[in-house]
């Protein structure tokens, strides 16, 4: 897994609250394979009609060409588990999406691929909203290490939980950290059978 | 003493095999259930190279893509491929599968409870937000990435932190007509899309006994979408009897004992959550989506909101693109809102129950709009048939089909066309959810059926009969 430390980038501001991972990326293009790259299904059907014209979504605005971060409302990623909504964010190059709050399993399938979901209060988003817009350059920093944000000439706190802010930090895998409890997962294993034999199915 | 215990902390503890400094905890994952869309998982463990740690407790479904008519036959390539390659990786690995053309197919939501896989206590997992189902039996569950899927593939576990504790209580009586799935709306309207947010959620009250283990499933499946982890319902003398006897579960002595346990589930008196809520079932109205949201409901005697009446500007920003996107004029009754079609089917509202709701507006009347029903689960489907629902919505004018996702997520080709709008028994009424540019209204069964004999949205009660 990538590690994410500091992101001094371009950013994207969406005033949307509520962006569902079925805006993410609709249904229909996740039996794509991975290794077509998911970036060009990346909010596809606010982006662009039905001949594949730009509707002028913000993403693709000259001034945001390139962001890695999104600003956006409440409520991001809330719905579907699928984490090609991460896969369509990172493909496009996206690592960072600040937010006042996420969807519980995105937030989580964010972290598993690198890309850091920054949480921020209400008041907070609506100024980088504000910043971004106003701004000459829709540019910010964000620091893992030190939970900041700068942006339009000020900084703004984040928080995100600490775990998952070290598994950033560090890029570790949980599948490497697991297996250092190999033993543990044998022995509770034979217990968990022993005292619930229904988990079993016959 | 022993410390007072939720019934979430119950079956948390007895899943932790180890808890970190940090506070994440390995969890033992007791049931994976994997469909077509889990295909990235696998991908990770091919990339590994490793087997799946349990494939006795590993059950594969196709559901997600899986074609409601003329099957077995995929007339898709690319569809067709999504489920051989599931096939593929069932045989493999050894797990069961509920395939294509097994009688015990379904929706993975609907057939995980009707086997008798979903058990009390136990802890469930899948790669779909709608895991929250499961937990009506006293199961924790809950939707997982596909990193996550892998990881338990490999590992049969789980890293998680620990929620908070949240309980509804619903007391009083619903109102003739109304279902789980308004009292569903009316909590995700409360609360708000992502009230739940970082909580386990418990149902209690009076109003939550009085549901049977249907209305359990579809409160608890539209959990999600107030943001909760997961959802549950203690065991009771309706969990026990809707589970003795499936073909899955525990049998005889061995269930009576299960039973013993189980019911050492529920939460201690004293027990402590961290959050609270009341409401009352009795004040309930059938509700009606009108937004992009789940928490976009209202009563179906309500209007469309008005952007102008809203003080707040990025909040009237929002209701005006909402409406904008479902092609609704502001303030307009609800009630003169026509439909072009209707879909009863999915994981939140196609069990039997479900589909004898509406059956019984539907019975002797016909449909103003085409729709198509889909049963949860091909069992589903046989039940109906037997009952003779399938003659009521097929004299009504709607179509009959086989069990799966359909319409509910589209990824099967059963779409809503783009600017039509459609009355849906589903759970999401995102943008595109249905289709893109399709615009969705949720409600029950019974309010489906109605909009489908009026072909607009209407209150089910002034249609009811006796
Ligand atoms: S019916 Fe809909 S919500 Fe349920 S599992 Fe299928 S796609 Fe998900």
């Amino acid at each position: 897994m990538e590690r994410f430390t500091r992101l001094d980038a371009l950013a994207c501001p969406l005033g949307l609250a509520n962006v569902d991972t079925d805006q993410l990326i609709p249904a229909r293009f996740m039996s794509r394979p991975r290794s077509e790259g998911y970036g060009r299904f990346l909010l596809h059907d606010l982006r662009f009609g039905p001949e594949g014209q730009s509707l002028g979504f913000p993403l693709d605005a000259a001034r945001h060409a390139g962001a890695s971060a999104i600003v956006a409302r409440r409520n991001f990623g809330t719905g579907s588990s699928r984490e090609a909504a991460v896969y369509a964010l990172w493909d496009y190059g996206i690592r960072c999406v600040i937010a006042p709050s996420f969807g519980d399993i995105f937030a989580s399938n964010a972290v598993k691929n690198g890309l850091l979901p920054a949480q921020v209060s209400p008041d907070d988003a609506e100024a980088i909203l504000g910043g971004l817009e106003t701004a000459e350059l829709p540019r910010l920093v964000v620091d893992l290490e030190t939970q900041r944000i700068e942006a339009g000439g000020r900084s703004f706190g984040f928080s995100i939980d600490a775990v998952r802010r070290l598994q950033l930090l560090n890029g570790w895998d949980d599948l490497d950290l697991t297996r250092r409890h190999a033993e543990e997962i044998v022995a509770f294993r034979t217990r968990r059978l022993a005292e619930a034999p229904w988990v079993m199915p016959g | 003493m022993e410390q007072a215990r939720t019934l979430f902390d119950k079956v948390w503890d007895s899943h932790v095999i180890v808890t970190r400094e940090d506070g994440e905890s390995l969890l033992w994952v007791d049931r994976h259930f994997v469909h077509e869309g889990s295909h990235h998982a696998f991908r990770q463990v091919d990339t590994r190279n490793l087997p799946v740690a349990e494939p006795r407790l590993t059950f594969g479904i196709a559901d997600h893509y899986v074609p409601t008519r003329n099957r077995p036959a995929i007339a898709d390539p690319e569809i067709a491929g999504m489920v051989e390659r599931l096939s593929g990786n069932a045989a493999r690995h050894g797990f069961r599968l509920f395939g294509l053309e097994d009688p015990d197919q379904g929706i993975v939501h609907v057939v995980g409870p009707e086997q008798g896989l979903t058990l009390p206590g136990l802890l469930v997992v899948c790669g779909d937000s709608h895991t929250s189902t499961h937990g009506a039996l006293g199961a924790y569950a809950f939707g997982i990435g596909a990193s996550e899927v892998a990881h338990v593939l490999m590992t049969q576990t789980l890293w998680q932190r620990k929620p908070k504790r949240m309980r509804i209580r619903i007391n009083g009586t619903l109102p003739p007509g109304l279902s789980a799935k308004d009292l569903a709306l009316q909590v995700i309207r409360t609360i708000g899309a992502d009230g739940a947010r970082g909580h386990a959620l418990e149902y209690a009250g009076d109003a939550i006994s009085a549901l049977s283990m249907e209305g359990r499933l579809t409160l608890c499946n539209m959990s999600i979408e107030a943001g909760a982890r997961c959802a549950m319902v203690a065991p009771d003398a309706v969990t026990f009897a809707y589970l003795r006897g499936r073909p899955m579960a525990p049998q005889g002595a061995a269930f009576e004992q299960a039973c013993t346990a189980w019911q050492g589930l529920a939460s201690d008196p004293g027990a402590v959550f961290d959050r609270e809520i009341a409401l009352d079932a009795g004040s309930i109205a059938p509700l009606v989506t009108w937004g992009v949201s789940p928490e976009d409901a209202l009563p179906i005697d309500a209007h469309v909101p008005d952007p102008a009446a809203e003080a707040d500007p990025a909040r009237a920003g929002y209701l005006q693109q909402a409406l904008d996107y479902m092609g609704l004029r502001a303030g307009m009754p609800l009630e003169q809102v026509a439909v072009d079609r209707v879909f009863i089917g999915s994981c939140t509202n196609a069990r039997i129950e479900d589909l004898r709701a509406a059956a019984a507006i539907l019975k002797g009347r016909k449909a103003a709009v085409p729709g198509l029903v889909s049963p949860g689960s091909s069992r589903v489907k046989a039940q109906a048939e037997r009952e003779g629902l399938d003659r009521i919505f097929r004299e009504a004018g709607l179509e009959w089909a086989d069990s799966g996702c359909s319409m509910c997520v589209g990824m099967n080709g059963d779409l809503v066309a783009a600017g039509e709008r459609c009355a849906s028994t589903t759970n999401r009424n995102f943008r595109g959810r249905q289709g893109k540019d399709a615009r969705t209204h949720l409600m029950s069964p019974a309010m489906v059926a109605a909009a489908a004999v009026t072909g607009r949205l209407t209150d089910l009660r002034k249609l009811a009969r006796g």
